[in-house]
């Protein structure tokens, strides 16, 4: 008799990296608008940014069900304190609690939720980045990427943020996810050109619906054979 | 078949060992030696007036650095390096093997060396062991035909393109590759990319690190810049814990000849063994 719990350890609708970085006011995490259906690039148009309140967005890579249920239960708290009306909303770092302890107890029961969620926003004026995964690995850091992100965008973010001694503006961080997006695209073999992008600042949160990349493949001139 | 001679094999290699292994294995109690593996990151780019090889310094053995400031950029030619990375034992003998096939062709030949060549002749015997010879090579060098860079993976096959990364650190090197390369740097730039490639892998992946170490391939010289850059300097001790002497307080000191007699002396003549030496 097939065990009823073995469904959940296959992901099916996939989404790839999605990666963050902190600036002076701030926080962005971006990711691309695919996904994927095994190496089927199915839905070209799918978000995997979110807006949760005006102090905080939330992403993430790998199954998009588990995902989607996540949101859902979040939208429930958010709905909650719209009613309550009293002033208080959810913060990065509530939020981030409550998540690390969904999949820990969800990986305890061998039922875990295929996903690494990374959630960011501002804590007292003070910018949040951190990132959960399916094990309830919970950490912050300056800057932060998913999957193959973790392999391609993180010595990039690592090593520009060094040398700006973690400090940089808005408009750098906007760079540099490009670039990182751009590089995902070049070497990910589960990735996309368009991307969506979620920023918290001092005046709120948005989620910027669609960026599209400009790729370069001039190099493809200098490739004759393999020998 | 014949139950009891066997046939002789004709040509090509005889995985019979390798049966051997897995009927080992499986029998249990058994465990292969773990090969020293070098964890790399290994890296080669194109740039003006050549190529530029880069490779970092570790070697480890599972979780253990083995050795901290290995060589990883081997001699193939006067105009041609290979960066290795995979087992340390095969890269190491198997670029030498290669370059000792090419020294007697260039002497028969009376020729330069082509980077092909080499690049055929590793192919080849790669191929020929399906991938059990685990060397993933970055080959580089300048010959009549202009720079050539490319890289060759384990199973035996081959890529040339205008910069390359390989080892357990070559997607961070890569990354730096996609985020920064242009078609005509010139030596100076080229050095510092290559020399950025290979410190994000040494900072970034678990398998690299130490020193970074750099080769250039020029049409008239090749240059092994070792180390390039020490990425890592060992860390200067903060307390000395040597006992400064008179720490013991030494009482009395007592001097004694030791008293030896000699039993008897001898000389020999140092003959050779054979007595064929005859100078005419």
């Amino acid at each position: 008799m097939q065990h009823p719990k073995q469904q959940t350890t296959n992901p099916m609708v996939t989404g790839t990296s999605v990666i963050g970085i902190q600036f002076d006011g701030g926080v962005l995490i971006a990711a691309d608008l695919l996904g994927s259906y095994g190496s089927m690039a199915q839905m070209r148009q799918l978000p995997r940014v979110f807006k949760v309140n005006e102090k905080t967005v939330i992403g993430a890579s790998g199954d998009y069900s588990d995902y989607q249920f996540i949101l859902e239960k979040i939208m429930q708290k958010v709905n909650q304190d719209y009613c309550l009306n009293d002033g208080y909303v959810y913060k990065p770092k509530q939020l981030y609690s409550w998540c690390t302890r969904v999949m820990y107890n969800r990986r305890s029961n061998f039922d875990p939720l295929w996903n690494r969620v990374v959630i960011a926003g501002l804590e007292d004026n003070q910018p949040f980045l951190g990132s959960v995964d399916l094990l309830g690995n919970a950490y912050e850091a300056p800057c932060i990427a998913t999957g193959y992100g973790n392999y391609l965008a993180v010595p990039i973010m690592r090593e520009f943020l060094e040398k700006n001694n973690n400090k940089i503006t808005e408009a750098q961080a906007r760079d540099v996810v490009d670039r990182c997006m751009k590089l995902l695209y070049y070497r990910d073999g589960r990735a996309y050109d368009k991307y969506s992008i979620a920023v918290v600042t001092r005046v709120g949160a948005r989620v910027e619906e669609c960026k599209e990349l400009q790729t370069n493949w001039q190099v493809a001139s200098q490739v004759a054979s393999y020998d | 078949m014949s139950g009891l001679i066997k046939e002789k094999e004709n040509g090509g290699f005889s995985f019979e060992n390798c049966r051997r292994n897995n009927y080992i294995l499986a029998k249990g109690g058994f465990e292969m030696p773990k090969a020293t593996k070098t964890g790399t990151t290994i890296a080669g780019i194109i740039y003006k007036d050549g190529v530029i090889l880069g490779a970092d310094t570790r070697a480890t053995d599972g979780n253990i650095v083995a050795e901290k400031n290995c060589h990883k950029i081997h001699y193939i030619a006067p105009n041609i390096y290979c960066c290795g990375a995979g087992t340390a034992a095969d890269t190491e003998y198997t670029t030498r093997m290669i370059a000792s096939q090419l020294e007697l062709h260039r002497l028969n030949s009376g020729r330069q060396v082509r980077v092909v060549s080499a690049n055929r002749l590793l192919r080849q015997y790669l191929f020929r062991y399906q991938g059990h010879v685990s060397a993933a090579l970055v080959l580089g060098g300048v010959d009549i035909n202009g720079p050539y860079l490319g890289s060759i993976h384990p199973h035996g096959s081959s890529d040339r393109l205008p910069y390359v990364t390989m080892g357990s650190g070559s997607l961070a090197a890569m990354a730096v590759f996609e985020d920064r390369y242009r078609p005509d740097l010139s030596e100076e730039e080229a050095k510092e990319l290559v020399a950025d490639a290979i410190r994000a892998g040494i900072f970034n992946d678990l398998g690299s690190g130490s020193n970074v170490d750099l080769c250039v391939i020029t049409k008239d010289k090749a240059e092994m810049i070792r180390p390039y850059h020490v990425a890592n300097e060992k860390g200067v001790k903060q307390g000395n814990y040597l006992f400064k002497r008179g720490t013991t307080q030494v009482s009395k000191t007592l001097e004694k000849k030791v008293q030896y007699d000699v039993m008897s002396t001898s000389v020999r003549e140092i003959r050779p063994s054979t007595e064929t030496m005859e100078i005419a």
